[in-house]
C-alpha cells in the first residue's frame, strides 16, 4: 500500500463566540493514498469546508484547530512553520472553491493569476511564468489559450473560470487537490466537463482529490472511498461501491433515497421523491447522544443520552449507530 | 478612451449652467446691493442719487430674466464679467488667485494622502490592535474638528508658542505648511476610515482566500492581491474630498491672509460684487467636475470591467 497524501485523526474545529468556544467538526479522521479519489459528503452546515481550510491551513479567527493531526505527505502541518506551510500549499495540497465567479482577483488577467504559481513556487521569472500559464490553460481544455490568457475574469463563463481554478490548482503538479463544491455554481452539462476533466487530469498526473459536496449521486461516479459527515461528525465512511449498495447509517439509507433516477418513474409510477424529514441541528443547540436522532425513524432511549462510537462494519469501512448489526 | 473624455466634458456644460442659473438667482434675491453695501461700509452717506446712477450704470435694474440673459451670454464667450469693485475682468481676478488655492489644496491632499491611506492600510491588517484603536479614534476627532478652531489652535502653538513657522500670509513652504496642515486633517481622517473599511471588506473576498491557498505569504497577498482592489474603493472618496476641498478652503484661506481663490470669494460677498462671486464659484464647480472627471478616466485604467462597459 502506498504512503498516504493526506492523514487526519481525531480533529476538533471549533468557533470561539460570545458564549465560548462551539464545536463544529468532532473526531474527524481519515486517510487518503496517493492518487486516490476520497469524497465527504454531507449537508450544508455539517462541517465539511471547515474541515478542508483546516487541511489547507486556512483557518482563521474565530475558527480554531483544539484537537487532532493533518498530516500532508507525511508532514504534520501543526509543526510546519509559516514558511514551510506556505511551500506545502500550492505545492504539495491545493485547492478549487465553490464560487468561480469570486475567487478569481477581478483586476489580474487569468494568464498572471496562474503565472504567479510557478514564480511563487518554482522561482520562474515573469515572463516565463506567463508562457507557462499559456500550457497550463491548454492542459484545462480551454479554446486558443494564448488568447485566454490576457482575459480578466469577469469576460470568462463559469466553466471557464473553474477551468483557470483547476489549472491555477494543479500548476505546480500537488499530490492532493481540494475541491470544495468545485460543480455546485454550475449548469448541469457544465458539471460533467468540469468533474471528468478534474478526474482525468488528476489520474494522469498521480494526484490525489478530496472531492467535498453536498452531491452523493457525484461523489459515488468520482471516488473511490466516500466518508458522510452529519452535524461535525463522520457517520459512515466505506469504499464507494458498498456504501451504496449496503448503507448502515439511518443517514447514509435516507441520502440514497433521496437520490433521483432517471427513468424511475417508468417503472414504478408516479412517487414523491423520498426526502429526510427535519433540518440538521444549529452547532450551538449541543445536541446529546446521536445528532442525528431527531430525524432517524430507528431512534431508540440511549441514541438521546450516548453518542454511538464508530465501529467496524461488515462489508469494511466504519460506521457510527447503535442500531448497526 | 478619447470619446470617454469628451461625453464628460460634454456632459459638464448643463451641469455649469444650472449652477450658474442657481447662484445668479440666489444672489439676485439676496437683499443689498453693491451701491448700498458701499454705504453700509461707512464711507459716509451716499447721495441716494448717486447710488440710483450707479445701479443703472452697473445694470441693476433691469429685469432678473434680462440680466441672466446677458450674464449667459457672457459666459458662453468665456467671459466671467468685470468686477463691480475693481473694474478688472473676473477672469483676471480668478487666475491671480487660483494658483495660490491650487498650491493649498494640493498640499493639503498630499499630505492627507501620505498619512491616511497607509494609517488606514495599517489600521486595516491589525485589526483591535492598538494602532487601529487609536487611529480609529483620531480619525472622529478630526473629521469632528472645526477647521477654523484647529488653525487657530495650530497658530497659537506652532507660530506663536514655538515660533517656527509665521502665522499667516503667502510666501515660500513655510507659510504653507499651517494651512495645509489644518486643510488636510478632515480629509486625512476620512481617507483612513475609508482606507481601513475597503480593505478589511477586500481582504474578506473570496479571492483573498484563493491567493493564500496558493501559497503566498501575507505580505504578497497584500500588495499582490488587496492593495490594488482596496485602493480602488479609496479612490472615489479621494475624488470627492479633492474636489470639495477648495471650497472648504474659504475658512482656512480667511483665517491665514491666504490669497486664494476663497479669500476673494468672501471679500466679494461682502461687497455684495457678485459678479466676482459668481466668477469664483464657477470656478470651484468646474475644478469639482474637472477632478471627479479624472477620477472616472483613472477607474477605466484600473479596472477592467469599467473599460469594456465604456468601449
Amino acid at each position: 500500500m502506498t504512503a498516504a497524501v493526506l492523514e487526519i485523526a481525531g480533529l476538533d474545529i471549533v468557533v470561539d463566540g460570545g458564549r465560548g468556544p462551539t464545536p463544529l467538526v468532532e473526531d474527524v479522521g481519515f486517510s487518503i493514498p496517493a492518487g486516490a479519489a476520497f469524497g465527504l459528503v454531507g449537508e450544508s452546515g455539517c462541517g465539511k469546508s471547515i474541515t478542508a481550510l483546516a487541511v489547507m491551513g486556512l483557518l482563521r479567527t474565530p475558527l480554531r484547530r483544539t484537537r487532532g493531526r493533518i498530516a500532508l505527505a507525511g508532514r504534520d502541518i501543526a509543526s510546519a512553520d509559516a514558511a514551510e506551510l506556505r511551500r506545502l500549499r500550492g505545492r504539495e495540497v491545493a485547492m478549487i472553491f465553490q464560487e468561480p465567479m469570486t475567487a478569481l482577483n477581478p483586476l489580474q488577467t487569468v494568464g498572471r493569476q496562474i503565472a504567479e504559481m510557478f514564480v511563487l513556487h518554482e522561482g520562474a521569472r515573469w515572463r516565463d511564468a506567463e508562457d507557462r500559464a499559456v500550457e497550463a490553460l491548454r492542459s484545462v481544455r480551454v479554446a486558443a489559450p494564448e488568447r485566454r490568457v490576457r482575459d480578466y475574469p469577469h469576460q470568462l463563463s463559469g466553466g471557464m473560470r473553474q477551468r483557470v481554478m483547476i489549472a491555477i490548482a494543479l500548476a505546480c503538479k500537488p499530490k492532493l487537490l481540494v475541491a470544495d463544491e468545485p460543480t455546485t455554481a454550475l449548469d448541469v452539462t457544465v458539471q460533467a466537463e468540469i468533474v471528468e476533466l478534474m478526474s482525468d487530469l488528476c489520474a494522469a498526473r498521480g494526484t490525489a482529490i478530496l472531492m467535498i459536496s453536498h452531491d452523493l449521486g457525484l461523489v459515488a461516479r468520482m471516488c473511490r472511498e466516500i466518508a458522510v459527515m452529519y452535524a461535525g461528525r463522520i457517520v459512515e465512511q466505506a469504499a464507494a461501491a458498498d456504501l451504496l449498495s449496503h448503507p448502515r447509517h439511518p443517514y447514509t439509507h435516507g441520502l440514497i433515497g433521496a437520490l433521483p433516477r432517471l427513468g424511475a418513474r417508468a417503472v414504478r409510477g408516479r412517487a414523491r421523491l423520498a426526502e429526510i424529514t427535519g433540518v440538521v441541528p444549529a452547532p450551538t443547540d449541543r445536541l446529546a447522544g446521536c445528532r442525528f436522532h431527531p430525524r432517524c425513524g430507528r431512534a431508540t432511549g440511549h441514541c438521546h443520552t450516548d453518542a454511538p462510537p464508530s465501529k467496524a462494519r461488515q462489508e469494511g469501512g466504519i460506521v457510527r449507530c447503535h442500531h448497526d448489526g | 478612451m478619447l470619446r470617454l473624455i469628451l461625453a464628460r466634458l460634454l456632459a459638464m456644460i448643463p451641469t455649469i449652467a444650472g449652477v450658474a442659473l442657481i447662484i445668479f438667482v440666489l444672489f439676485s434675491v439676496i437683499p443689498g446691493s453693491f451701491a448700498s453695501a458701499l454705504m453700509d461700509d461707512g464711507r459716509g452717506a451716499m447721495d441716494p442719487e448717486v447710488a440710483a446712477r450707479m445701479r443703472a450704470a452697473l445694470g441693476l435694474d433691469d429685469p432678473l430674466i434680462v440680466r441672466f440673459g446677458r450674464y449667459m451670454r457672457q459666459l458662453m464667450t468665456g467671459d466671467l464679467g468685470t468686477s463691480f469693485r475693481t473694474g478688472e475682468p473676473v477672469a483676471r481676478l480668478v487666475g491671480q488667485r487660483i494658483g495660490a488655492s491650487l498650491e493649498l489644496a494640493l498640499a493639503a491632499m498630499g499630505f492627507a494622502m501620505l498619512i491616511g491611506i497607509p494609517l488606514g492600510f495599517y489600521a486595516a491588517l491589525r485589526p483591535g490592535s492598538l494602532v487601529d484603536t487609536l487611529a480609529m479614534i483620531g480619525a472622529v476627532s478630526g473629521l469632528s474638528l472645526p477647521k477654523f478652531w484647529l488653525g487657530l489652535m495650530l497658530m497659537y502653538l506652532f507660530a506663536v508658542h514655538l515660533q517656527w513657522l509665521p502665522s499667516f500670509g503667502y510666501g515660500g513652504w513655510r507659510h504653507l505648511v499651517l494651512p495645509a496642515l489644518a486643510l488636510g486633517v478632515s480629509p486625512l481622517a476620512l481617507l483612513a476610515r475609508t482606507t481601513r473599511a475597503s480593505v478589511l471588506d477586500v481582504i474578506n473576498a473570496d479571492f483573498v482566500r484563493t491567493a493564500r491557498s496558493k501559497g503566498m505569504s501575507e505580505t504578497r497577498v497584500v500588495t499582490w492581491h488587496v492593495a490594488r482592489n482596496a485602493l480602488l474603493l479609496v479612490l472615489t472618496t479621494v475624488g470627492l474630498q479633492f474636489g470639495a476641498l477648495m471650497g472648504q478652503a474659504v475658512v482656512v484661506e480667511k483665517l491665514f491672509s491666504w490669497p486664494g481663490l476663497g479669500n476673494l470669494l468672501v471679500e466679494s460677498v461682502f461687497q455684495r460684487d457678485i459678479p466676482a462671486v459668481q466668477g469664483s464659484i464657477l470656478v470651484l464647480v468646474l475644478f469639482f467636475l474637472v477632478i471627479n472627471m479624472l477620477v472616472d478616466i483613472a477607474y477605466v485604467l484600473i479596472d477592467p470591467r469599467i473599460a469594456v462597459q465604456a468601449s
